[in-house]
Formats: structure tokens, sequence, C-alpha cells
């Protein structure tokens, strides 16, 4: 089986930061990877590399064997058709009514008339546990759990064939992630979809993975399956799994 | 200290802003011509840039125009051409004042709205999330307000013409004693289709400065809440520039023969 997503040597830097530093990975299709590493070592420009929103400045990204690299205009916009992404805080456009949101690339991006495309947000809305009459709130009245719900109805709207989670259980209390993290498992497989998540909840990242990679300095340091990950042999992935302050990673700590 | 490096580094800044804008600004032109056409956003920004903004231009082009028509008298009291006092209004209002006053209004009222929303859909992911939803962000938010402001701008100008011209003529029959008759035969007489269509032209190109830097700072704004003030700062300070700048060009460009 062809992967679904590679990346090969990505690099990334702004200005004099060098952000990725040769990023070699392979999401393999209906698998569902978790990237884990800690705030600032560039996962979400690793994320917004593949979706095509960030640059590369150097190397490879293929989806379904198709270098989409520098795709532009139309080109680009076929390949979106196949994404679906919940950002870290929702970005839920908060000029447009709940239903909107989740219809959005149904209307906007594939030209569906509103009537059908507010019955299938209704739909999605009902997948991710809220009732029609959400559909008529705004953003702005939604809690913190029901933000992240709605952003995951709009990722799965369009039945997309790859899902991104940014950071999905972060700022929520432990058992509203938990309600997140089955959701994702359940519409992820409801969907068919290949999910690619970051995140640093370990909890998380263990519940909603079959494979894990860490990034640290730039690089994949680590990759395995989800049940390895305790015996990896890896200071580096040990240090960040357990949280401990003591060993190899240092953090940058700003005076 | 070296002050050539200062002024070096200051130039390219410059240069890079300039190149950035020309870039935005292609961009937009392009994505202006290309399917589809968002005729419920354009119709949406025509009601918030155009006609809320009405009471705004309505009011200081009233104001101009009474303040345009005391000036002349009281001033030309000094060389005995109080009488030309229609003339001058209408002159003054629709070549200069009316496009120029209302331009800067809705400098101030619809770059601010447009660079703050932007700006706060820039800072918040929300651009980003129009990119994953298949959706191009310069259509969908830059493409409407272009379109919509270069539409108002000169409806609002004319608008501000007529009721400037009302303002000079309430001051003038009331307390210069011209009467109504004679102030209005003045006016329509006087006012060529010249003046008022190089108003109306000025009109429409502050329209798309107006929402062309609007969108720009909007797009380029940087990190939390004070990105997004610096923004809104930038956009009206930016577009209120470059329409006085422009009017310098048009009016040399348009009257120059
Ligand atoms: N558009 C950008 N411009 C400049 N620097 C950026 C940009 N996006 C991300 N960075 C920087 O890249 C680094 C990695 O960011 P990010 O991928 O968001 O980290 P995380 O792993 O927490 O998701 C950070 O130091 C951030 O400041
Ligand atoms: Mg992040």
């Amino acid at each position: 089986m062809s992967p679904k997503i590679q990346l090969i040597g990505v690099k990334k830097r702004f200005g004099s930061k060098v952000v990725l530093d040769g990023v070699d990975l392979t999401v393999e299709p209906r698998s569902s990877l978790v990237i884990i590493g800690g705030s600032g070592t560039g996962k979400s420009v690793t994320i917004k590399s593949i979706l095509g929103i960030i640059r590369p400045d150097e190397g490879t990204i293929l989806v379904d064997g198709e270098d989409v690299t520098h795709l532009r205009g139309a080109a680009r916009d076929k390949v979106m058709k196949k994404f679906g992404m919940l950002f870290q805080g929702g970005a839920l456009f908060d000029s447009l009514p709940v239903w909107e949101n989740v219809a959005f690339g149904l209307i906007q991006g594939r030209g569906m008339a509103r009537k059908p495309a507010r019955d299938i947000a209704i739909e999605k809305l009902a997948k991710v546990g809220l009732a029609a009459d959400v559909g008529d709130l705004f953003p702005v009245e939604l809690s913190g759990g029901m933000l992240k719900r709605v952003g995951l109805a709009r990722a799965i709207a369009s039945d997309p064939e790859i899902i991104f989670f940014d950071e999905p259980t972060t700022g929520l209390d432990p058992i509203m992630a938990d309600i997140i993290n089955d959701l994702i498992v359940s519409t992820v497989k409801d969907v068919g979809a290949t999910a690619l998540s970051i995140t640093h909840d370990m909890i998380s990242a263990r519940k909603i993975s079959d494979k894990i990679a860490m990034l640290y300095g730039g690089k994949i340091i680590w990759q395995g399956p989800t049940a390895a990950i305790d015996n990896s042999g890896n200071p580096y992935v040990d240090q960040f799994i357990h949280g401990k302050a003591e060993g190899p990673i240092k953090m940058a700590v700003k005076a | 200290m070296n002050p050539f490096a200062s002024i070096g580094r200051a130039t390219m800044t410059l240069l890079a802003h300039i190149g950035r804008l020309s870039t935005f600004t292609g961009t937009a032109l392009a994505a202006i011509v290309a399917p589809p056409i968002y005729g419920r956003l354009i119709g949406q920004q025509i009601m918030r840039i155009g006609y809320y903004s009405l009471p705004v231009v309505g009011l200081t082009a009233f104001f101009t125009g009474s303040a345009l028509a005391l000036q002349i008298f009281l001033g030309g009291n000094r060389f005995g051409t109080e009488a030309v006092v229609p003339q001058i209004v209408v002159l003054g209002i629709t070549r200069e004042l009316g496009p120029v006053i209302a331009g800067l209004m809705v400098a101030g009222r619809v770059a601010a709205a447009i660079a703050a929303e932007i700006g706060t859909m820039k800072v918040t992911e929300q651009i980003d999330a129009l990119t994953t939803l298949a959706t191009n962000p310069i259509k969908y938010l830059v493409v409407p307000r272009l379109i919509a402001a270069v539409l108002c701008l000169p409806l609002l100008v004319a608008i501000a013409d007529s009721i400037g011209v009302f303002g000079g003529y309430v001051v003038a029959t009331q307390s210069m004693g011209f009467s109504g008759g004679t102030y209005l035969k003045n006016t329509v007489d006087f006012a060529t289709q010249e003046d008022i269509v190089s108003g109306l032209i000025k009109a429409g190109v502050f329209g798309f400065i107006i929402a062309l830097m609007g969108c720009y700072n909007g797009f380029n704004s940087k990190g939390g809440a004070q990105g997004v003030g610096n923004a809104t700062t930038a956009a009206v300070v930016s577009s209120s520039i470059l329409i006085l700048a422009a009017n310098y060009l048009l009016t040399s460009l348009l009257f120059s023969k």
C-alpha cells in the first residue's frame, strides 16, 4: 500500500530561526499517527506545511503519491478537498452561525445549495453529540467543549480522506478531553479517514493513535507503534512521556 | 551607530512594504475577474460600507457646505465677492471637499473596521481555516470589500455633494439674505458636468484605497490583540495619507488641459 502522506526532508525557517530541519514522515492510509513534542517545536508548522498554508523552504510533500509541495490555485484547491482540519483554537468564523460554519466547505468550497448543506450540517452536529438548535447559535455563545465539537463537525462535514487535529484536547477539563478523544476515534473510523494529529497530551496521544512520532530539534527523533512508546529506549521520548524536568531535553527558558 | 546603515535599513523596509503591497494588489485584482462571484457577500459589504456610512458622510458634508458658504461670504467681503457664494460652494464641494471629506470619513470608519475584522480572523487562524475549506481568502474576503467600496464611494460622494450644497444653501438663505431661487439657479447654471464627474472618479479611487489598505493591513497583522490594534491604526493612517496624495495627483491629471 502506498503511503497517504509522505514528508521527505522538509525544512522551514522563520528569519534566522530554524523550526523544521529535515522532517521525514510517512502516514499509512486509514492509520492514525500522532506527532508529540514540546510547545514551539514546530508541530503546527508541520501540519500547515502539508496543508499548504506554510511553504516549506526545502523538501517534498506527497499526498497519495502526488507532489503537492508547490501546488497553487485550482490544483491546490483540488487537493484541499481531501483534507479536514480541527484547529487548536477552533478557528470558527464568528460572523456565521454554527450550522453555517459546519456547512461552509460544502457551500463555498463545493457550491452546494444552502438548504441541503444545512441538513448535512445538522446531521454532522448530531454525530458530535450536539442538538440541532445549537446550529443557530453563534460561536461566541459556545463553551470550550462545544467549540471543539463544532470544529470537529466542520472538519468532517465534507467527508475528507485525511483529517488533521491540532491539539484537540488542549484547554479542556479531563472528562471533556476524554469525550473529545472518543469522538475523534469514532468519527475518524466512521468516515474511514486517515488521521494526523499533534498534541503534547500523552493521554490523548495514546488513546487516538496507532503510531506515534516525536518531533524534537526540527527532526523526527523516534517513531513506532503506540504500544511500543513505553519501551522506546530513547531518552528524549522517556523524558517527554513521563514529563520530567531532568533529562536530555533542554527547555529554552527566557529570563 | 552608522547613519548610512540605518538609512539603508529604513529604505529596505520601505521597499519591502511597497513590494508586498504591490503583490497583494496584483493578487486581489486577479481574483476580481476569476470565478466564482460572491454576490451575497458583495451585497453585505455594500450595506456595511455604503449604507451605514450615510449618516456620517451626510452630517460632515452638511457642516462643510455651511462653513464653506460662511467663509466665502465673510472673507469675500474684503473684495466684494459675496455674490458668488453659490458658485464657489458648488465648485469647492463637487471638485474637492465632497470626495475628500467623504473619503476621509469612510477611511476612518471602514478601513478601521475591515482591518480589525480581517486582523482578528488572521490571528485566530480563521483565514487558515478558509484555506482548509477550499475557499480562497482573497476571493472570499478582499474582493467583495473592494467591489463594494469602489461602487459605494461615488454614490456616497454624489449624496455628499447634494447635502454639501444644501448646507451652503441653508446658511446663505437664512443669514446672508440670498433668495432660495437665485441661489439654486446660480448653482445649477454654474456647475459643469466635469466638476461633478471628476469628483466621482476621485471617489472610486478613494474607495479602492480604503478597502485595499483595510484588507492589506488586516492580512499582515501579527500577534494578538495588540497586533490587531496596530493593523487598525495603520489602515486608517495609510489610507488617509494615500487618499490625500491621490487627490492631488488626480486633480492635476483631471484638470490639466
Ligand atoms: N508564521 C510564522 N512566522 C514566524 N514564526 C512562526 C510562524 N509560525 C510559527 N512560528 C514559530 O515557529 C515555532 C514553532 O511553532 P509551532 O509549530 O506553532 O509550535 P507547536 O509545536 O507548539 O505547534 C515557534 O517558535 C513559532 O514562534
Ligand atoms: Mg501548535
